[in-house]
């Protein structure tokens, strides 16, 4: 048992390679088999992914789902932010520049319409669950932007901890719902073209979500997608702090 | 050479990364605005240009194509160590301002994806 934790926790990467192999593989024969192919393999896997990460950080305590077990501890490096980056940057080579131009004008207004709409939902959420102050509303808005928005946005208005994590939970919901759920509302939102594909990069706004869930929609449209959604945290950022936290303060 | 492609891939990684840096600092944002996004482009005009010929086309291709199809691992890994568990301890208020942002943004999918389409929309089938 020491032994083999040794090697595993010595090539912790090369674990993760091994292990996801054979999830994936486990995957897409679930999905030729009980779906007839109805349900994409890397849908099954992601959703796997994350169910691993539910149990993961149940038995751990940890923050990182699966990583935080010993022997995983390479997915953690296998699926961080570097790596997660890189292979998304790789999805747009091959990408034409004529199609960029083409959504170009939808994008941009999808990402400040997707970072005003979810903050907008959010904070109305959180108003009806009975804040009132300001700096909370506007913090519990941002986390339905993003996760990342959310912290951001609290600590710069000097938010309680306790709305911090409130926000991150958001953040962190929207996300695992954009995973599952994209693929099976592709059809019915018109998501199949590179159009369509940046204006939902840009509405929806997580990385981790519009990655995963067009992953398991069509691969071809990620680079699209991913294109907009990068910008998304960033306007996210700019926006939640100041406009639009003297927005929430005028009307509260 | 495989590795002058992924050199390329990550010098455009790199560079995007710097200028969203930038770009945050600038704005007073705490946070990389388009660091990937920036680095995409750089690798779409790479890889149109005639320029980076060497740097893209046959071997040196395949580096850069190794990674985009290790894109959906990847993925499957970051599902596996999100913080899952914190996302449902957060209580409704968090599942319920999360999913209703989620209905919302999918809702205007159409309708923003109709902005600076109607001159193109012969080419579409539907």
């Amino acid at each position: 048992m020491e032994i083999l934790e040794t090697v595993f926790v010595r090539n912790s990467l090369v674990v993760a390679f091994a292990v996801v192999g054979l999830t994936i593989w486990i995957s897409y024969f679930l999905a030729d088999k009980l779906t007839k192919g109805r349900i994409h393999g890397s849908a099954i896997a992601i959703a796997l992914g994350l169910l691993a990460a539910y149990f993961g950080g149940k038995a751990t305590g940890g923050s990182t789902g699966v990583a935080d077990i010993t022997l995983l501890g390479g997915i953690g490096l296998m699926g961080g932010g570097m790596m997660r980056d890189f292979a998304i940057v790789a999805t747009a080579f091959g990408v034409k520049l004529s199609e960029l131009k083409k959504a170009g004008l939808a994008g941009v207004v999808s990402i400040f319409a997707g970072v005003i709409v979810s903050f907008v939902v959010g904070a109305v959420v959180a108003v009806l669950y009975g804040y009132t102050d300001p700096v909370a509303v506007t913090t519990i808005g941002a986390g339905a932007v993003t996760y990342i928005v959310g912290p951001v946005t609290g600590s710069a208005l000097g938010a309680d901890s306790d709305i911090i994590a409130l926000s991150v939970a958001a953040g962190l919901i929207k996300s695992i719902l954009v995973m599952i759920v994209t693929p099976m509302v592709a059809k019915t939102i018109g998501l199949n073209n590179p159009q369509s594909a940046m204006v939902f990069g840009g509405l929806m706004g997580t990385t981790s979500g519009v990655a995963a869930g067009l992953a398991a929609t069509d691969p071809k449209l990620v680079p699209y997608g991913a294109m907009t959604a990068t910008f998304y945290t960033g306007v996210g950022c700019l926006l939640g702090p100041s406009i639009l936290f003297i927005i929430v303060d005028a009307i509260l | 050479m495989i590795v002058y492609g992924v050199a390329l891939l990550s010098a455009c990684l790199i560079l995007g990364m710097l200028i969203g840096e930038l770009l945050g600092v600038a704005l007073g944002v705490q946070a990389n605005v388009g660091g990937v996004g920036i680095a995409m482009l750089f690798l779409v005009l790479a890889s149109n240009s005639d320029k980076f010929k060497a740097l893209v086309d046959g071997a040196s291709g395949t580096g850069i194509q190794f990674w985009s199809a290790m894109y959906i691992p990847i993925v499957v890994a970051m599902a596996a160590r999100q913080n899952v568990v914190a996302a449902f301890e957060g209580g409704m208020l968090a599942v319920v301002a999360g999913v209703a942002a989620v209905i919302v943004s999918f809702a205007l999918v159409p309708v923003i994806s109709k902005i600076g389409n109607s001159g193109t929309t012969s080419e579409e089938s539907q």
